[in-house]
């Protein structure tokens, strides 16, 4: 069913830069490619150009795309529309931002095969109910009679794929189509990808950014690295014997070190206590309960020099937490205690000296920077409100934070605007040790990043740990990070705490049975974990027969 | 940046560095702007100048002085012809735009120096005084403008800072909503977020934090609210409540010489461009303000 694609030569720029430099690659029909790769690797920019198109400002300047018979390239712009969607169709990252939410799924699903008269409208939706059942969407028939906003997302993501492949294509370009879920979802959907493009013998390209994804999907891996081909090569040769040596790095981010925590837990004093902890948003009724309960009876206690990760699904309450801690949102219950003394629950009320120690760093960088600010005055500004420093000592203590996070000195003087992300993130982090906190609340500092830019912020806030002795509570949807990172780990469901894991019991059980779900719903570094997985899939739906519609 | 030089050496590069920057930078400013928002900035400048200098540099006031002849063409006595009393046009113009660009710059600067600063008070503040703000200038908004505007000029009679001040007042609520739009935006974001637990006073937040990212909106929005200034004022003339004859500003000069539109004359063109110009140069400026494209290229 499937056609063979062949890229030759395919360069694209934009202005003066180059962002695909002459690629050159074939997939055989019925075969999986993966293009792997840091953002800004030109992925996307790729993956778009296989359909004819370039984002504007963007340019395909030379090369040939064919898929089967046709050059995509060489047609006009009239022909290359009535092949998208028909010869070439693809799923996007975001399938909440790809729906159009006024209209219902089934009109959305059937709506290539109306804009290229394939087929007729009862045919298109039969057709796309037995998409659904192959898909595994939980009642295929009455599915499409709803709207995107009540289904949860990663059933969008598969409803999104329904519609890619209602009209037969010849090759299905897969945009970082998990890369927005969460991990037990992300297992399920994978799933179903899998099976629809293996049933169906159709050629697919993947874009993704995770390594562990890709072995489970691709038969072959190629490695872009700033518009350049690494690497092309088969699955498990990749995975096993990786010839560049950007692949290697890539791989050894994949798979992350345990960091080592430096100071024991159990000798030092207790930092901060949560007691009874509960929290929720909406009006406060007579009993002082809110509308919205977000958080139930936390209970936890954080050593001086300990990092704690608290993980979760989306939803779980893990942010809310943190928010509590910090003095945003005020409990409805329960105490916070740190170091000692009762901390007060509102910012308003709290001291100087008590905020200064307890620094929050967020999840987006590009949001936590004032855009309009210097890196200079982003750090200046805590070291001059806490400690009043000025002139030189503040200029030395700039460069020293600078150099803490192994920074140049030279982006000082820069705006957030013309950093990385990762840049971003350090000057984020450098920003909350500017006060000298005891401490940090990481509020998923990593996700927003690359595996390998994540995997060096990881270390160097490991390595802050050690050095400067501050604590952690490191909140994070990824158990692969928590477990590197944390000494113990909090797990969260629902706004409770389900149980608490030491580092010496990661890998002993019995745990929790949402624990052991969430650590086996993390892709592994290897070909056939989620076939493995699939032999686990009835019991572990057996135990969570619910999970799907909280999803 | 860490030099190991004596601190004479230092503070003597100090002295002698900046100087030739300094020098350079109204230039490399003046070039951020473009050839468009230069062009702005250009008929901008000459119609300052002769709000400024005009009637100084014209040697009598026309105002006063009527001929007989009305409505005439173009000519050497008459550069911009006259009007419907026999007045040079050019007198009258340079004359108004003393009225013009004055009330309107300043009723307009009022509005959205008031606007922005309550609006910022609401965003960064508590639900109370967001509330209280936001109402208050909600019941502001149900007056007709008009209507206020006899109000005010029945009471207090008309002058110019009065209708500066009518005009200003009329113009705040609009701008406080938009403002407001815009600050509770960048308010929820984290950078915000950080500030708030950092300890930082509720000016910091408004003044740091939220001013310097809702400044470029703002002032698009300053040049939509000049024009409409522009309109109301020349809407009062219309009614006699706004400049008072014999003295016009460009917008009554429109209207006392709208019997000159059927013959194409320049006394009714005249005045209608300069109003154009002057819009139309307020908003290349503040479209093309340098700095806009650095930000987003993220240098400074």
């Amino acid at each position: 069913m499937g056609a063979p694609l062949t890229v030759q030569g395919l360069s694209i720029v934009a202005g003066n830069s180059t962002l695909v430099d002459n690629l050159s690659f074939s997939v055989q029909p019925g075969e999986v490619l993966a293009l792997i790769g840091e953002s800004g690797s030109g992925k996307t920019t790729t993956a778009l150009a296989l359909m004819g198109y370039a984002r504007s400002g963007c340019r395909i300047s030379a090369g040939r795309v064919k898929i089967g018979e046709t050059d995509v390239l060489a047609l006009d712009a009239a022909r290359q529309r009535s092949l998208r969607g028909r010869t070439v169709s693809y799923i996007a990252q975001s399938a909440a931002a790809s729906f159009n939410p006024s209209r219902t799924i089934m009109d959305q699903v059937v709506e290539p095969t109306v804009i290229h008269g394939l087929c007729k409208r009862a045919e298109a939706e039969a057709k796309a109910v037995q998409l659904f059942r192959e898909l595994a969407l939980p009642d295929p028939d009455n599915i499409g009679s709803r709207y995107p906003h009540q289904v949860s997302g990663g059933q969008l993501q598969r409803l999104m794929a329904a519609m890619a492949l209602i009209g037969d294509p010849d090759l299905v370009i897969l945009d970082e189509p998990t890369t927005a879920l969460d991990v037990t979802t992300q297992i399920e959907v994978l799933r179903a990808f899998r099976r629809v493009v293996r049933e169906r013998r159709a050629t697919a390209v993947y874009v993704s950014h995770d390594l562990a994804v890709v072995a489970q999907m691709a038969d072959h891996i190629l490695v872009l690295r700033n518009g350049k081909m690494s690497e092309l090569n088969a699955t498990e040769q990749i995975l096993s014997a990786p010839v560049d040596d950007y692949t290697k790095c890539l791989l050894a981010a994949a798979r992350p070190a345990v960091r080592a925590s430096g100071q024991a837990s159990g000798d030092s004093a207790l930092l901060l206590e949560v007691k009874e902890l509960s929290c929720g948003y909406g009006p406060v009724d007579a009993k002082g309960q809110p509308a919205k309960l977000i958080l139930q009876d936390i209970n936890l206690k954080l050593y001086r020099g300990q990092a704690i990760g608290v993980i979760g699904e989306s939803g779980s309450g893990k942010t809310t937490l943190a928010r509590a801690v910090a003095g945003l949102l005020k409990p409805c219950h329960g105490s916070v205690t740190f170091d000692g003394h009762a901390l007060k629950p509102t910012l308003q009320q709290r001291s100087p000296e008590e905020l200064r120690r307890i620094q929050i760093v967020f999840q987006m960088a590009d949001t936590a920077l004032n855009p309009s600010q210097t890196i200079w005055r982003i750090l200046a500004r805590p070291l001059q409100f806490y400690k009043g420093l000025r002139g030189e000592p503040l200029k030395q203590r700039i460069y020293e934070l600078l150099d803490l996070v192994k920074l140049p000195r030279t982006v000082a003087d820069r705006l957030p605007g013309g950093l990385s992300g990762g840049q971003k993130q350090r000057v984020n982090l450098a920003r909350a040790l500017a006060a000298e906190p005891d401490l940090i609340l990481c509020d998923e500092v990593t996700s927003a990043l690359d595996t390998v830019v994540a995997a060096a912020v990881l270390d160097l806030m490991a390595e802050l740990r050690r050095e400067l002795g501050v604590s952690y509570l490191f909140i994070s949807h990824d158990l692969h990070t928590v477990r590197s990172v944390c000494d113990e780990i909090v797990v969260m469901q629902h706004g409770r705490k389900l149980s608490q894991v030491a580092r010496a019991d990661y890998d002993r059980g019995p745990h929790h049975p949402y624990y052991q779900l969430l650590a086996r719903s993390v892709p592994e570094l290897r070909r056939g974990w989620l076939d493995d997985m699939d032999h686990a899939a009835k019991t572990a739906a057996a135990a969570h027969p619910t999970r799907e519609i909280h999803a | 940046m860490e030099t190991s030089t004596s601190p004479t050496v230092v503070s003597a590069a100090a002295l002698l560095a900046p100087a030739p920057q300094e020098r350079r930078r109204p230039l490399r400013w003046l070039a951020g702007f473009g050839p468009t928002g230069l062009l702005g900035l250009a008929v901008l400048l000459f119609w300052l100048l002769a709000a400024l200098l005009g009637p100084w540099l014209l040697s009598h006031s026309a105002a006063g002085t009527g001929t007989s002849n009305v409505f005439a063409p173009i000519s050497a006595k008459h550069w911009l012809g006259t009007d419907y009393l026999g007045r040079d046009m050019l007198a009258l113009v340079v004359e108004g735009a003393r009225y013009t660009i004055g009330v309107a710059l300043f009723a307009t600067l009022l509005a959205s120096g008031t606007g922005i600063t309550l609006a910022l008070l609401a965003a960064a503040s508590g639900r109370w005084i967001d509330a209280v703000l936001s109402r208050g200038l909600d019941t502001l908004t149900a007056i007709p403008s008009k209507m206020f505007a006899l109000i005010m000029v029945a009471g207090f009679g008309s002058s110019v800072p009065m209708l500066v001040v009518t005009a200003g007042i009329i113009y705040v609520p609009g701008a406080y909503r938009m403002a407001r739009s815009l600050a509770v935006n960048i308010n929820a974001l984290d950078y915000v977020t950080v500030a708030r637990t950092r300890g930082e006073g509720t000016l910091y937040i408004m003044l740091r934090e939220i001013l310097p990212n809702i400044l470029g909106p703002m002032l698009a929005d300053l040049g939509l609210r000049f024009v409409y200034v522009v309109l109301l004022l020349a809407s009062l003339s219309f009614l006699g409540l706004g400049i008072q004859p014999p003295a016009a500003d460009w917008g009554s000069l429109v209207r006392e010489n709208i019997g000159a539109l059927a013959m194409g004359g320049a006394s009714v063109i005249v005045p209608a461009l300069a109003i154009a110009s002057l819009t139309i140069a307020v908003n290349l400026v503040i479209d093309n303000l340098p700095g806009r494209a650095a930000r987003e290229r993220g240098v400074r």
